[in-house]
């Protein structure tokens, strides 16, 4: 079954068409992959299923509910959860905290003033943040300041913040992006182990052909704002229109 | 105790004794003494140092936490002390109900205020809350007092008039603010040898109520609340994409800070029962930002510390006059001491906003942390000295007080 149902979305900004009747759907517990060369519109797409963006046309259904007008914060109540190009984390607060935070958000809901507790009383909330920081293996830097870690640090984090809200889909925009090759591997591992050991949905957009031949189980090509073919990666790897999209008419 | 950790439970004893103790801290001259201008200790004074404490607490759950630099927050400050002389005038003149309207009154007004300018962030939000205060400030000023409907009494300020209903005043109560019969100007002096201390009812209350909200305050920063009033200020877009609203929270800051002010305004009127549109103007609005600021943004006992310190200048610097200065010389050649009487004439009296002003901009250069972050810089080097064969520095990083 598909857990996100995208149809016919078509996104306009002025004279530049983004997205034009994109029909994608993602299966429940599968790793889809959606690339394409620059400018194809893969970050408008990814936009519009947080919403962040609201498409001029067209439909998207998460679980059978449509996200369309929905704020970021609604939509992620709802399950999905999203991982950053650039680590978005809570630079000045600590790891911990850091964790904290998604866990208060998916018990208590999008608002709840509770001024005068105090966050040690709460304890199950530390309990699970203190599972998820030893799953992340970051339990050494739980009072550094997230700021000072390093960017594949800062990424494990994020990973590790979406993941302790058990999100039914976890998007990730371009999680490798500007990272040396032993970072890439990493995180490349992490997520192999978050599909393997969790019931989860993972879509990601990708630039590095590495990373998403060893993860994805489909892939979406998507080119000029429209989706080229949707195979699996062997059929992807040799396809003739992939090539030219990729490459240019003359390869 | 009280549910607080240890360092935050001694934060708090220090804060109530240097409190209770205030008498005797700031009047550390004897009477008569050549020093004895740098006394605080006069009941007017104290007063107001923790008053004004108070506004900065309210104003650092607001800015401190959340980032969002209000300039408006007179406007609460004067709502509430309008709303406090009401009910001197309509009620009597007991404070308790006045400092409860007070706070209820700013608490609406802020929530009004606050859910308009929220719409915008950074120094969009800055100038919104500008704007109100300075339209409140005129509609106290000559709008809302006209011969018809005269709420605010213009130019000469709200006060009680001998025809006012005051319904609950009992026959032989007190003519003046008082707390169930105890007048707030009520003052005891003690005289020990050169020395006099002067312990007054108002400043006891008011110190007594600074200590509840401070106590407050450090609930609110240490709540998963406040955690989630620092997560706006630190990143509001992964926020959002966590499932959180952020509106409400920084709402929520700003309806309670706004009761701070509110607080604090209902206060003033308590000492002193007159309310004037000149409390609501933007040069109040900055003082408060100023005091926070120079104390140290987000840490608890900054804001207390940032009032302290520019009330201290406001009330003593400014009395210090060139024949003071002279008397202080004299022990210069008569040319030399003219010389150095000029010099620094600018800088005191009427000056002493040049003298603040000096001292503001070496504290954000050089102590961003403001005084608090100064302290500590004290105490480190201190304890360095202390322990200097043992080479290994501690490698943490301390959270901000």
């Amino acid at each position: 079954m598909a857990i996100l149902r995208v149809k016919d979305v078509s996104k306009r900004f002025g004279g530049l068409k983004a997205l034009t009747d994109v029909n994608l759907n993602i299966e429940e517990n599968s790793v889809h992959a959606i690339i394409g060369p620059n400018g194809a519109g893969k970050s408008t797409l990814l936009n519009c299923l947080v919403g962040k963006l609201m498409p001029d046309t067209g439909s998207v259904l998460f679980n059978n509910n449509s996200v369309l007008g929905l704020e970021p914060f609604q939509i992620n109540q709802m399950g999905i959860s999203r991982v950053f190009q650039t680590p978005e984390i809570f630079g000045e607060l600590t790891v911990m905290e850091n964790m904290l935070i998604p866990i208060f958000a998916m018990r208590d809901g999008a608002f709840r003033m509770h001024a005068y507790e105090t966050i040690a009383s709460e304890r199950e909330v530390v309990e699970q943040a203190e599972v998820m920081l030893e799953e992340m293996n970051m339990v050494d830097k739980r009072e550094m300041h997230a700021a000072s870690l390093s960017r594949g640090d800062k990424r494990r984090l994020e990973i590790g913040m979406c993941l302790s809200q058990n999100p039914r889909l976890l998007l990730l925009d371009e999680p490798t992006a500007g990272m040396a090759r032993a970072d890439t591997n990493n995180t490349i591992d992490l997520l192999k182990q978050i599909k393997d050991e969790r019931d989860i949905t993972i879509a990601i957009i990708e630039h590095d052909m590495h990373v998403v031949f060893s993860l994805a189980e489909r892939i979406t090509v998507l080119a000029q704002g429209t989706p080229l073919v949707e195979d699996t990666p062997e059929k992807i790897r040799g396809h003739p229109k992939v090539r030219e999209a990729y490459l240019g008419e003359a390869a | 105790m009280l549910g607080l950790n240890k360092k935050d439970t001694s934060l708090l004893i220090v804060v109530a004794f240097l409190t209770l103790l205030a008498p005797f801290i700031l009047n550390p001259f004897p009477e008569g003494s050549a020093m004895a201008q740098f006394n605080a200790g006069y009941p007017d004074l104290m007063q107001r140092f923790v008053i004004f404490g108070i506004f900065a607490i309210g104003f650092n759950i607001l800015f401190g936490l959340t980032g969002y630099l209000s300039f408006g927050h007179a406007a609460f400050l004067g709502v509430g002390s309008y709303s406090a002389v009401w009910m001197f005038k309509l009620l009597s003149y007991n404070v308790i109900p006045a400092i409860a309207l007070s706070v209820v009154v700013a608490g609406l007004f802020s929530l009004l205020i606050g859910f308009i300018s929220l719409r915008r962030s950074g120094i969009y939000f800055s100038i919104l809350t500008l704007a109100f205060a300075q339209m409140s400030f005129a509609l106290a000023y000559s709008v809302l007092s006209n011969p018809k409907f005269n709420l605010t009494n213009g130019e000469t300020g709200l006060q009680v008039y001998a025809d006012d209903p005051q319904i609950l005043q009992g026959a032989n109560a007190p003519d003046l603010p008082h707390l169930f019969g105890l007048p707030m100007r009520a003052t005891y002096t003690m005289d020990v040898g050169a020395w006099s201390f002067d312990f007054n009812a108002g400043y006891y209350l008011c110190a007594i109520i600074m200590m509840i909200v401070f106590y407050l305050s450090i609930r609110i920063f240490r709540s998963p609340f406040g955690m989630m009033l620092r997560a706006v200020k630190s990143n509001q877009q992964r926020m959002n994409y966590t499932g959180l609203n952020s509106k409400p929270y920084t709402l929520a800051a700003f309806v309670i800070s706004g009761m701070y002010a509110g607080l604090a305004g209902g206060l003033m009127a308590a000492m002193d029962p007159l309310a004037g549109a000149e409390r609501m103007q933007w040069t109040a609005s900055g003082e408060v930002v100023l005091m926070t600021i120079l104390g140290g943004t987000g840490t608890l006992i900054g804001p207390v510390l940032g009032a302290g310190f520019i009330k201290y200048f406001e009330n003593i610097f400014s009395k210090i006059n060139d024949n003071v200065l002279h008397s202080w010389f004299a022990f210069l050649p008569d040319g030399l001491e003219d010389a150095v009487v000029f010099v620094i004439h600018p800088f005191i009296g009427k000056g002493w906003h040049l003298t603040l002003g000096i001292l503001f901009m070496l504290v954000v250069i050089y102590l961003p942390g403001g005084l608090v972050e100064g302290g500590q810089r004290l105490l480190k080097r201190f304890k360095r000295k202390k322990k200097d064969t043992d080479d290994a520095p501690s490698g943490k990083t301390e959270p901000a007080e």
